[in-house]
């Protein structure tokens, strides 16, 4: 199956040896080639001398999941060769540096071996651009075996080394070097090689956690605090990155204002000040910092406080795998805190919908009063990914929620026909009325607190009244459930028995297994879930379909769980689909998950 | 039920400030503290000092931890803001609200248990980013609401009512804050009014973070004969006669005449002065290592040294720091928020 514009690059470098810069070079001039990449990187915990991987899927399909099956491995990295070696497919290619030769114990394969190490001494004098060089160097060689457009590299070198005009020239240098020995010694270009393309036309090449950062500035976000913590780190300083461009005023000052805090606890409880004070706030963390987060949560929660929290998910629990991803905070997230509590969480599918469920998260916030937590994890948050524009509506009027202003104080009875109380239900969507500090000299003031508190915030010990404003409080659940993001429903086969609901990072191997199953005849409707609360969509296609595959990236299935709960879907008709071990998910195993089920014959036959 | 409100009816005659307000219009709801607290005696010196400020109580934010001293809030300022958070996270949640609204009074209530201990961090890092408030500490070095344990602020020397012998040494919040960079450190005694009031009208009126440690005696846990934040204690062990205070407000002539070389005149931001009056030995509240000589050297004695302790008039605070724009966030359109779809066009072409 693979080709041309169809096959899986894997590069096995050295963590910290100057690989990122050139394999990120190496996706993007693909992409700007017009086809679809999906590059993965797969990194330790670690700044120099770990191994570390990088995977390029080619898909002129536009199949951008992970893909087991490695056809081309850039072998560069001594301490990996084995491994390395042992993932190449039959008939594959592997790549190293021949300085130093080596025999590798396999037939089926095509070893291409370039002294990569001897050409570089031969050429530079200076020991650092001798190792930084050498990835120039395979990059070079790469574009003469895969039959790359030199020009379009040439940009992408232009762009990564922006302002540093003399390293591009050397850099090509190195290009030329390695694609001149390729062109020598190796029957160029191979089978599997990469021709002008469409299907990336008009997409853009970002990271979540960018586009996310970049959301919170349209968004009107003022406020963020964070701590770093791996993979959410970005997201914060895409943030600042976009902020600081676009929103510094001619006179060098900022419209907004970043808190490096010195823990989670403190992130939380600086966004959750500038919320209570009506600024659009946020922060952005991982699984060990939502552990953190939760008390604060809790009292965001019942005090009824907006703030938006990103969740870059990692692979859990306890420091877990902090470079590997997961889908499983999905419980942790949805109850966070002691007593009862129950957050809205979204969940984007890729780039573009961190960008745009960015607003959205803050309109829900602040209409709803109360933290939104955006699911994302590190696939989406670190990886490049060839997605849709982003786009904004200037029609779009940013929903400010229920605050009133000091007119509206005044007039408050004779609008509403009742006097104002912080926590008066008054319109029956069970979202009272706030007011901001400093607003009136006279009204409107009231005392904030996690205590109990009654419909005028006033403090309480009366089991009634507690009982009542927690009521109210779940009560305003759903209305969140007609505010949220409806999901996205693919009817493959009309009246059909089999359906499938996924979320988040899982769409690209979803939707390529379902295009896989309907070639081998087996028609399989699918539900993406954009939220949570459930919405009644949600309710009626697990209604319609005799069994609902249920897939996710996490060992207890934490969205069924979820489902049977929050949602009353019987247990026997949702069928786990589960995968946990920190890489992306890939279609051969939704298609696996599938099959087994549906035809467990031809599952064992394959 | 411990919420208790306070009749609105009160004399005709009451003084009134240039705001047109009463004390009265300063109070809170009625304490559910013990009678004879001392954060009750902090609660009526905040009254009077935002009462004879004439601040717009609606101007002020008030904000708390949990404990004792965290519950005080209500008890002032009815007509602010506030908010009781969570135990030892007041300091992050003013900063939050601080960057929001620049323009707002913050006036963070905590105790010793909330700051010197779980709180710990959070003040520290309060103090680091230069956060434009005041940071009172009502502290009794114990811990009132969960019944009597000895907090971190406890001295040594100084056991429990029941007579068990307190095994680890004080944090003096004092001197951290003054290692820590605070511009505004001062030391003062919930029963010493005279010397309180001026305090919390200067640390109110400094631009960047104000300290203010206020020692104050819990009457039914550490008010015994043996304790070292007692009554008659700090009564008797106190040395706010190094410097007296007088806070002189904005509009203000400074009609007293001060003999050279026993007072000094320090100028705020807002154009308000503090007259410091040199009694006995001097100390010069510019220099941070005599502050905390004079802290330790008076402690060594077994004496708790009160008054303006350490100022630096010069200091940056938050907004300064991170250049935020003269407006208030919260206030700002989001037509100056929101780049819009043009701009998006070039973000989404760089990317291309």
């Amino acid at each position: 199956m693979s080709g041309i514009n169809d096959f899986v690059a894997k590069f096995a470098t050295v963590n910290g040896s100057g690989s990122a810069s050139a394999n990120t070079i190496f996706a993007k001039t693909l992409f700007r080639m017009g086809i679809p990449v999906s590059p993965k990187n797969i990194f330790p915990s670690n700044i120099q001398g770990l191994p570390t991987w990088y995977e390029v899927r080619v898909s002129e399909a536009g199949y951008l999941a992970r893909r087991d099956g490695i056809d081309l491995m850039v072998a560069m990295n001594p301490q990996t060769f084995k491994e390395d070696l042992a993932e190449v497919v039959p008939g594959g290619w592997l790549f190293y540096d021949s300085t130093m030769p080596r025999i590798w114990p396999r037939d089926d394969i095509t070893v291409l071996g370039v002294p990569i190490a001897e050409m570089c001494a031969a050429k530079w004098s200076d020991t650092r651009q001798r190792q930084l060089f050498k990835n120039m160097v395979y990059v070079g060689a790469l574009t003469a075996l895969l039959d790359i457009d030199l020009e379009v590299l040439k940009g992408a070198v232009g762009d990564q080394l922006k302002g540093k005009e003399k390293l591009v020239a050397a850099n090509m240098e190195a290009v030329a070097l390695g694609r001149e020995y390729a062109l020598k010694h190796f029957d160029c270009p191979l089978p599997i090689k990469v021709r002008h393309a469409e299907g990336a036309k008009g997409k853009i090449l970002v990271t979540g956690n960018e586009a996310a950062g970049l959301g919170a500035v349209y968004a009107g976000a003022t406020v963020c605090a964070w701590y770093p913590i791996t993979p959410s780190t970005s997201l914060a300083e895409g943030f600042e990155k976009h902020a600081r461009r676009l929103r510094t005023t001619k006179e060098g000052r900022k419209l907004y204002g970043i808190v490096q805090a010195e823990d989670e606890l403190a992130a939380i409880g600086v966004a959750i000040g500038g919320g209570w004070n009506g600024a659009r706030s946020f922060t952005a963390t991982s699984g060990p910092g939502i552990s953190l987060m939760s008390e604060f949560l809790g009292l965001a929660y019942f005090a009824e406080v907006p703030v938006v929290l990103y969740n870059i998910q990692r692979g859990g629990p306890s420091t877990g795998m902090p470079t590997r991803t997961q889908q499983s905070d999905i419980i942790s997230c949805a109850y966070a805190s002691h007593g009862d509590t129950k957050h809205v969480l979204l969940f984007p599918k890729d780039p573009t919908e961190c960008f745009s469920m960015g607003a959205q998260a803050f309109d829900l916030a602040e209409r709803l009063q109360t933290p939104i937590i955006v699911m994302s994890d590190l696939d989406i948050g670190m990886n490049d990914w060839v997605t849709d524009a982003f786009t904004w509506d200037d029609k779009h009027v940013h929903d400010r929620g229920k605050v009133l202003t000091a007119e509206e104080l005044d007039k408050f009875k004779e609008l509403k026909g009742k006097d104002w109380g912080r926590y008066q239900d008054i319109d029956g969507d069970a979202v009272p009325y706030r007011t901001l500090p400093g607003t009136h000299p006279t009204k409107g003031a009231f005392f904030t607190r996690g205590t109990s508190h009654d419909e005028n915030a006033r403090y309480t010990e009366d089991g009634r009244i507690h009982a009542r404003v927690l009521d109210r409080i779940r009560r305003k659940f759903d209305t969140a459930a007609t505010l949220v993001p409806k999901p996205e429903i693919t009817i493959r086969d009309k009246g059909g028995k089999t359906g499938l609901i996924y979320f988040g990072a899982n769409t690209p191997a979803v939707h390529e297994a379902l295009d896989a199953l309907e070639r081998d005849g087996i028609k399989v409707n699918a539900l993406r879930i954009k939220a949570f609360p459930f919405t009644r969509e949600i309710v009626s296609f697990c209604a319609m379909h005799e069994r609902v595959f249920v897939v996710e990236q996490n060992r207890d299935a934490q969205m069924r769980s979820l489902l049977m709960t929050e949602a009353n879907i019987p247990g026997e008709k949702l069928i786990p689909a589960l995968s946990y071990d920190g890489t992306p998910m890939t279609a051969a195993f939704v298609r696996g998950a599938v099959t087994r089920e549906v035809r467990p014959a031809q599952a064992a036959a394959e | 039920m411990s919420y208790i409100a306070k009749p609105s009816a009160h004399h005709p005659a009451l003084p009134k400030n240039s705001l047109g307000l009463t004390r009265r219009d300063y109070e809170g709801t009625m304490s559910t503290l013990c009678a004879g607290c001392g954060h009750d005696s902090i609660t009526a010196a905040l009254i009077e000092a935002c009462f004879e400020m004439d601040l717009p109580a609606h101007r002020i934010a008030k904000v708390s931890g949990i404990g004792c001293s965290s519950k005080a809030p209500t008890y002032f300022l009815s007509r602010s803001h506030g908010f009781n958070s969570v135990h030892g996270r007041m300091p992050s949640v003013t900063t939050g609200a601080a960057i929001a609204n620049r323009d707002l009074v913050y006036i963070g209530v905590s105790g010793d248990g909330d700051t010197a201990s779980i709180g710990l961090g959070q003040f520290c890092h309060a103090v680091r980013r230069r956060v434009n408030m005041t940071y009172i500490v009502m502290n009794n070095g114990c811990y009132g609401l969960t019944k009597g344990q000895f907090s971190a602020t406890n001295d040594k020397t100084s056991p429990s009512k029941k007579g068990e012998a307190n095994p680890f040494d004080a944090i003096d919040l004092a001197q951290m804050a003054i290692q820590l960079g605070a511009g505004f450190v001062a030391r003062s005694f919930s029963g010493d009014k005279t010397q309180l009031i001026p305090l919390i009208k200067a640390a109110i009126s400094y631009n960047g973070f104000a300290f203010l440690d206020v020692v104050s005696p819990c009457v039914t846990f550490n008010n015994h004969p043996t304790s070292t934040k007692s009554y008659d204690y700090v009564r008797a062990h106190n040395m706010a006669s190094e410097n007296k205070l007088d806070y002189v407000e904005p509009k203000e002539e400074i009609t007293v005449d001060y003999a050279e070389g026993t007072s000094a005149a320090i100028a705020m931001h807002d154009g308000s002065r503090l007259i410091l009056h040199k009694l006995g030995q001097q100390h010069d509240p510019r220099d941070p290592d005599a502050a905390i000589v004079a802290i330790r050297s008076n402690a060594a004695k077994g004496a708790v040294a009160t008054g303006l302790l350490y100022i630096n008039e010069q200091q940056q605070d938050m907004h300064d720091i991170l250049a935020t724009d003269a407006r208030p966030l919260n206030a700002l359109p989001m037509s100056e928020l929101c780049p819009g779809s043009k701009a998006l066009q070039g973000i989404n072409a760089r990317l291309s």
